[in-house]
């Protein structure tokens, strides 16, 4: 039974402005790969990146497909673990994402968060938590104020989550709210099968995740998240949906995660079958191919533009590794802004 | 004419509204109802568009109102019962109370919990939660126990910057009542004399204050005058207030209707005992609630919490010490 459809885009779907956004997306999506693996290299070299690193291989077309319909400054976007793509397709410099996974005082979070939890509250890029699910309220909050005040406009929301997320009370909550409200929100599921190594059949009962829209009342669409051209199909009307008052939309993305949760995960427990099978797709392999079978790329337009890409991110590591670490010492230690309400300010 | 402190919370929400058009209410059955215990009473008729129900959802409750605050919002959100807040206790200290220390974005949220326990609400509408929330950086906690605290500090809260927790006592929503609401107080932060005295001196807050008050009009029938300190808020905790009177007094009763575990009294007593050992002529003394959950019946509820007699028979030991 299926009850919401699922988005295949089609030859006469292939407009100029489509190839344009699609080869722009493309772009954004090897930018994020490129960073990425070299984000892994540093990490499992040792000693420059704490913590750990948390890759989108994989979900690349899926996360830049939504991250590049969104108007930067107006639109409210709450990215989560793996939306390096969406991030930089939205308008996101790489050099937050290595200032903040170096932890230099030059980036957003100033060490004070790392990785992935990183954004501009006040540009529109929500920072987020590591609680799933608690991003779609606070997306949606941002949503209400505006209307609030008569100022959202056709402005949207977006955020994203992945199977294992639509399992918390958070999503459950938030999104109920964000229906009840009509909010102009979009939200993206990537359904990468795996929980960190916890499976589908762990993690939910129903057949298709995108079968829950129906429960909330809103309107759900699912796609094959290893085709860049679904899923800008997909994206593209969902948005158009909700910044025409269409009300909250659900895209469900089926796809694999080509990387472990962490590079820290091998994820050996994904089986072999599976690996194999047609979700494990590499989005941006298959992306080159529709540019290049298309016309809309040469083979030399695409070794330009790896170098290109691989030199941007060279450089922007190796200016990042000369900036700062935090101080302990110049750090204020205050939790709030009203520093006459910071307790032990006159302790040793 | 006089006024309650739940009119007193209610008059405040409406002085909010009518000064600042970014502030807005949000809670289950706030709006046309007026909410369960009337604090909104017909602010969403005078207000249009400025208060609005909330699903059964406290962790969405919250989680919308950081994201309305990062927009510019000044968002008033109710908990129907502050024991409810633990399901928006995620958004509360992790979203909330790390917001502008992680973005240098302030989050200007003001979370009011009906708080403290009345006969016959029983473990799970009940809870005063002000220690739970204090334990985490980020976050203010004010405990108000008088008519023009309720007011001035509820309308303090929404002006400040920083997401505030305001524990509001329901034993006094309808028992407290003033003349009229006073001047504007001391600011948040500071500590109140409740009563001055030379003998000992009671620290404690929100309804406690009221029983501690009575407790001292016992204890002067003895002879013994004694001190009593409303903190006003748990967070910042006005320790400087504190090691004053228990310099004048040299004995230190922490009083706390909340599960004796940690907490606030335990605070009390590790500020005074490390800053102010010198100060103490006596081992300072804590009293709180039963380490139970609250019960139901009036007999159980009455002996599970402090009162002024078990108060006055624990001043009695301080004193004889």
């Amino acid at each position: 039974m299926a009850l919401a459809p699922s988005i295949n885009c089609a030859e006469t779907d292939l407009t100029v402005d489509f190839r344009d956004q699609f080869l722009l997306t493309y772009q954004h999506m090897l930018l994020a790969r490129v960073l990425e693996d070299k984000l892994g290299s540093l990490y499992r070299a040792g000693g420059r990146i704490v913590g750990g690193v948390y890759i989108g291989k994989g979900q690349e077309a899926f996360s830049a497909a939504l991250g590049v319909q969104l108007r930067k400054g107006s639109d409210i976007y709450g990215p989560l673990i793996r939306d390096q793509a969406g991030r930089i397709a939205y308008g996101e410099p790489i050099l937050d994402c290595v200032r903040t996974y170096l932890g230099t005082i030059t980036g957003p979070m100033r060490g004070r968060d790392g990785n992935i939890h990183r954004g501009r509250p006040k540009e529109g890029l929500l920072a987020m938590i590591s609680h799933l699910g608690s991003l779609l309220s606070v997306v949606a909050g941002g949503l209400f104020a505006r209307r609030q005040a008569g100022t959202l406009g056709d402005s949207i929301g977006a955020t994203s989550i992945g199977d294992g997320g639509t399992s918390t009370g958070a999503f459950h909550e938030g999104l109920n709210m964000a229906a009840v409200e009509k909010l102009p929100i979009i939200v993206s599921i990537a359904n990468n099968q795996y929980a960190y190594s916890t499976p589908n059949t762990r993690q939910y009962a129903c057949e298709n995740l995108v079968d829950r829209a129906a429960g909330y009342g809103i309107e759900g669409a699912s796609v094959d998240a290893t085709d860049l051209a679904s899923c800008l199909k997909a994206f593209r009307a969902a948005v158009a949906r909700a910044r025409s008052g269409g009300g909250p939309q659900m895209i469900v993305g089926t796809l694999l995660r080509l990387a472990g949760h962490g590079e820290h995960d091998d994820a050996s427990y994904i089986p072999d079958k599976t690996r194999q099978g047609p979700s494990a797709r590499d989005c941006l392999a298959v992306a080159e191919k529709f540019a290049l079978d298309h016309g809309w790329m040469n083979s030399a337009d695409l070794r330009d533009l790896n170098e290109e890409v691989r030199r941007n991110v060279d450089q922007t590591i190796s200016k990042v590794s000369k900036e700062p670490a935090p101080d302990p010492f110049k750090e204020n230690w205050q939790a709030l802004s009203c520093a006459d309400l910071v307790e032990g300010q006159h302790e040793a | 004419m006089s006024i309650t402190y739940l009119e007193a919370i209610r008059e405040a929400q409406y002085e909010a509204l009518r000064k600042d058009p970014s502030v807005f209410l949000y809670g289950q059955d706030i709006a046309t109802f007026g909410g369960a215990f009337k604090a909104t009473k017909s602010l969403s008729k005078e207000f249009p568009n400025r208060v609005f129900d909330a699903p059964i959802s406290e962790d969405a409750m919250v989680g919308m109102a950081v994201g309305a605050a990062v927009e510019g919002a000044r968002p008033i959100i109710e908990m129907q019962f502050a024991d409810f807040s633990s399901v928006g206790f995620n958004q509360i200290v992790n979203q909330a109370a790390t917001l502008y220390w992680r973005t240098n974005v302030p989050c200007p949220i003001t979370i009011r919990m009906p708080s403290g326990g009345t006969a016959g609400s029983g473990p799970f509408h009940s809870q005063s939660m002000e220690a739970i929330y204090a334990h985490y950086p980020g976050l203010v906690i004010v405990t108000p126990a008088t008519v023009e605290d309720a007011y001035w500090m509820l309308l303090d809260s929404v002006q400040l910057d920083d997401p505030v927790i305001y524990c509001e006592h329901k034993f006094l929503y309808y028992h407290l009542k003033a003349d009229q609401i006073g001047e504007r107080g001391l600011p948040i932060g500071k500590a109140r004399i409740a009563r001055p005295g030379r003998h000992a001196t009671i620290v404690t807050y929100s309804a406690m204050v009221h029983e501690a008050l009575r407790a001292a009009e016992e204890l002067q029938l003895d002879g013994y005058s004694i001190e009593v300190v409303d903190l006003r808020s748990v967070k910042p905790m006005d320790t400087d207030t504190i090691l004053a009177s228990v310099a004048r007094t040299g004995r230190l009763l922490a009083l706390g209707e909340a599960f004796p575990w940690g907490g606030v009294t335990a605070e009390i007593i590790a500020r005074v005992t490390t800053e102010g050992f010198h100060l103490l002529d006596a081992p300072p003394m804590r009293l709180n609630s039963k380490d139970t959950p609250i019960p139901y019946h009036p007999n159980l509820w009455k002996s599970h919490r402090p009162t002024t007699s078990t108060i006055a028979g624990a001043l009695r030991r301080l004193l004889w010490y």
